[in-house]
């Protein structure tokens, strides 16, 4: 609106006043474009028909009964439970870049931390759904809130690490919420003033609800930081509980390859790497159709791959250490079950998707060539993902398929619903994702702004136009 | 737009429509070209002694606070306040549900133990922080607030893109107009509006229908509160409500229950006339029965069944004798004893209040057992005699046989003579 009025201005401005323009134009045009690129239709036209695939599975899940997935009394957790670890996981890379790394002081997250934030709400959504289900009767999900009831005073088993999970997930998806909208709305009421000056009244009704009146005082911004760094400082430990208490789901039982101390640190690398991974699935083609690559700089991606291949070698380090313990316990059915991953009937879960995605994908990053390689990046990022997954299946389903007793063993298939639900929640989380880009502030602007150089621009030390 | 040199004009604020009509003086507001004029020019403000100023900016700028006088905000203090009841009351309700109201024996261990409580603890410490981190931000900043003076200038819209600017208010003590602007100007603001209070009476009170459906909502949102309230207080002989009634009630009828489609208003219906269930036809009188042909039709047996109804030899052997050992201990010592004498435990304790409870003695050779033929026993523990009720219904006819086959050796047993000594008996 005001780059006319700007340069009829008298007082020449500074360069630091065309710097903050463009970083908010840049932005707001990804909302304020008349017309979205075809190829964000047609990917959210594609996700639409994959949630629409999943609505009708769990509709047919709930009307029929659990017994439509492939889930039996031998590998009583399967996709389920796989794909709530899964997608977890996946939640966590977005609590980390905004909050571990804003802790840390890694400026180049501002770039990124709200799209992640975004996708952790996303994932955590997706997450939620799979225990929901799992029990059959969600109806009677309220039965895990400590409510008082008419059933003989009834409680939740609060020893039980599934009402851990219970606590930690929502505490979890809200802490992740208000994160997000907290850092959303300076940027909200920027998106506010735009659509004012443009005339665009309800545009400009809606968001100026959602940003409560934010005016950019100073006395604000000084309690609004605090706040912020303040939940920073609790999302952190957050997100490492949340994790931990997921993997406590198994490792507090007796079964072989759940039983082990290891698991807490295990999942939380496997999860920030897996989210990581997602993260760059979602944002190389989005920072590509949307031109944000000069906000969403290569060199972030590069930092994002450094990560990955760090947590992806912890994760590496973990499988050896699960194997060593295996062999050195000297349990032999701790020992059967790590063979029985590798050569077992499900040899291709550990081969093709833990081994190639974990333990294989994590070494290209160390290439220089690798990491400048976008659509190679990419790629990689899929196998990251599928190789996670399989990580999941390969503890929770594999596990039970072979365990104490060899006349408990099965082997275990999935149904169509039990795809069509898992596909379902992929098609959720990108819609979701795919239309949050297109309507909200994608990236911090307000942060973007602050960490630029320009923010100290005729300050008494580095000067701006005096 | 203005400049400075326009704002020495009383009637000009470069926002025309907007000064139409104005009320009173809010106060005056200057915009900065970059963040760290205004840092300096916040400073000049504040050591002029005014209090009652605020600075905008897109971002938070560095140095802004000591600039202002702004003092360091109590949120942490009151977070952590949040967080640690948060966690204690985390540990409450865990105490309560599962130590108090609701104690759960799982192998004995005890019902309340820590370490198994701090995850829960610890989750609801960090979300009870980090809704008190929200909510008491945006109280703390008296936010939401979607209306403020400064709104008006079209000016301040640029504040959230890349404009900096600092307001004063009028009700300031210090507050001069002239003097204000003038010291703001030397300050360095590129351009400086007056800003007035809406003095449109209409639209200082909320819309009719804003202000009616908050009533409306706030009361509905009340009747669920007042029916829990009411059926908290009062008895009601209606059932409850069930929202997912599952597998609860079935439109079904259960054995042994009335029912208005049938002459004899009964659900059962018996077997169909001249049919016999399959495997109930029990053709063998000998074997189901202890009955022989006789001299009147039929006769009680005094020996066992040739054959069981499979066409198995049926031989009184140890197994037999064995297996009738068993099935006596188990269905008939707690009457007649293991020795057969009558002296079980039943009785034994009956006697307790009095010689009411009489047991017949098996192996008393003056009894009528000792004399009874093998089919009338067998018929006896089938159907019963006097007090003691029949046992067809638990012991099947094989194991019955096996009982009478005991109660004779035990009859044999109790009343052995010396003759009856192992090195005695003849091969």
């Amino acid at each position: 609106m005001s780059t006319a009025a700007a340069e009829a201005h008298p007082h020449e401005p500074g360069k630091a006043r065309e710097a903050f323009r463009a970083v908010t134009r840049d932005v707001a045009w990804v909302a304020e474009a008349p017309k979205p690129h075809k190829a964000w239709l047609v990917a959210l036209a594609i996700s639409i028909l994959a949630f629409a695939w999943g609505i009708y599975s769990i509709y047919k899940l709930l009307w029929t009964g659990i017994g439509v997935w492939g889930n039996s009394n031998t590998v009583a957790w399967a996709w389920d439970i796989t794909n709530f670890v899964w997608w977890i996981g996946i939640g966590h890379a977005g609590t980390l870049i905004s909050a571990v790394l804003y802790l840390t002081r890694q400026t180049w997250r501002v770039s990124i931390n709200r799209s992640a934030e975004a996708m952790t709400i996303f994932a955590v959504m997706a997450a939620g759904l799979f225990p929901l289900l799992h029990t059959g009767r969600p109806w009677f999900a309220w039965w895990m809130i400590p409510l008082p009831n008419d059933m003989g005073s009834m409680w939740p088993q609060f020893r039980s690490p599934l009402m851990w999970d219970v606590f930690a997930v929502t505490t979890y998806l809200t802490t992740s919420v208000l994160f997000w909208y907290m850092g959303m709305v300076p940027d909200l009421a920027t998106f506010r003033d735009r659509c004012v000056a443009q005339g665009k009244n309800i545009r400009a009704i809606i968001y100026g609800v959602l940003a409560l009146g934010w005016r950019g005082s100073a006395r604000h911004w000084h309690r609004y930081e605090r706040a912020y760094l303040i939940l920073a400082g609790l999302a952190t430990p957050l997100v490492f509980s949340v994790h931990s208490v997921v993997s406590f789901d198994f490792a507090t039982s007796q079964n072989p390859g759940w039983h082990t101390t290891i698991f807490p640190p295990y999942f939380v690398a496997g999860a920030i790497y897996s989210g990581f991974a997602m993260v760059m699935t979602l944002l190389l083609p989005l920072r590509y159709l949307f031109n944000l690559k000069h906000i969403i700089k290569q060199e972030h991606v590069v930092a994002m791959c450094r990560v990955m291949m760090g947590t992806g070698m912890m994760v590496s380090f973990a499988y050896l250490t699960e194997f060593f313990i295996a062999w050195y316990s000297g349990n032999p059915f701790e020992g059967f079950t790590f063979l029985n991953r590798c050569f077992g009937p499900f040899w291709w879960v550990w081969w093709l998707m833990m081994f190639a995605g974990n333990v294989v994908v994590p070494q290209f990053f160390w290439s220089k060539w690798v990491k400048n390689n976008n659509v190679l990046i990419w790629i990689l990022c899929i196998v990251v993902n599928i190789g996670m997954w399989g990580e999941r299946f390969a503890i929770i389903g594999v596990s039970l398929s072979r365990s104490f007793l060899p006349s408990n063993w099965s082997y275990y298939s999935p149904t169509r619903y039990d795809v069509g639900v898992f596909v379902g929640t992929i098609g959720m989380f990108l819609m979701l994702f795919l239309l949050f880009f297109r309507f909200a502030p994608v990236i911090a602007i307000s942060e973007v702004k602050g960490a630029s150089p320009e923010a100290h621009a005729g300050g008494p030390s580095i000067g701006g136009h005096h | 737009m203005s400049t400075p040199k326009d704002n020495h004009d009383e009637t000009s604020n470069g926002n025309g429509e907007a000064s139409n009509g104005d009320g009173e003086l809010y106060g005056v507001l200057a915009e900065f070209d970059t963040p760290g004029e205004l840092v300096t020019a916040a400073r000049k403000v504040k050591d002029a002694g005014y209090t009652e100023f605020d600075c905008f900016s897109p971002f938070p700028v560095h140095g802004i606070d000591p600039a202002m006088g702004v003092k360091r905000t109590i949120l942490p203090l009151v977070i952590f306040g949040g967080g640690f009841t948060g966690a204690l009351g985390g540990l409450a309700l865990q105490w309560y549900c599962n130590a108090h109201a609701w104690t759960w024996n799982i192998s004995g261990k005890p019902t309340w133990s820590i370490p198994a409580n701090i995850p829960i603890a610890y989750e609801c410490g960090i979300l009870l922080a980090v809704l008190t981190s929200f909510f008491g931000m945006w109280a703390a900043n008296k936010l939401p607030q979607v209306w403020h003076p400064f709104f008006r200038q079209e000016r301040f819209g640029r504040v959230t893109d890349d404009s900096f600017f600092i307001g004063i208010h009028a009700s300031d003590e210090r507050f001069d107009h002239a003097r204000t602007k003038k010291l703001l100007e030397d300050a360095g603001a590129i351009a400086i509006d007056d800003c007035h209070r809406e003095n449109d009476p209409a639209r200082k009170t909320m819309p009719k229908w804003i202000t009616a459906f908050i009533i409306a909502s706030t009361a509905f949102a009340l009747i669920p509160f007042a029916i829990a309230a009411k059926a908290r207080t009062s008895k009601s002989s209606e059932p409850h409500i069930h929202i997912f009634p599952d597998m609860d009630f079935q439109p079904k009828y259960k054995s042994d229950t009335a029912m208005d489609l049938f002459p004899d208003d009964r659900e059962n219906r018996g077997d169909i006339e001249g049919t016999v269930a399959r495997g109930w036809l029990e053709e063998d009188d000998l074997f189901y029965r202890g009955l022989v042909p006789g001299d009147n039709g039929t006769q009680w047996t005094t020996g066992f069944p040739a054959t069981y109804p499979d066409g198995e030899k049926f031989a009184v052997d140890d197994k037999l004798l064995e297996r009738g050992q068993k099935r006596f201990n188990i269905y008939c010592t707690p009457c007649h004893g293991y020795d057969g004498r009558g002296q079980g435990m039943v009785p034994t304790r009956a006697a307790l209040n009095g010689p009411t409870w009489s047991v017949r003695n098996l192996v008393d050779p003056t009894s009528v057992v000792a004399t009874m033929p093998n089919g009338q026993l067998f018929n006896t523990i089938s159907n019963g005699f006097n007090t003691m009720l029949g046992y067809a219904a638990q012991i099947p006819h094989a194991d019955r046989w096996a009982i009478v086959a005991y109660v004779r050796a035990l009859q044999r047993a109790q009343n052995a003579t010396a003759e009856d000594r192992p090195d005695q008996r003849t091969p």
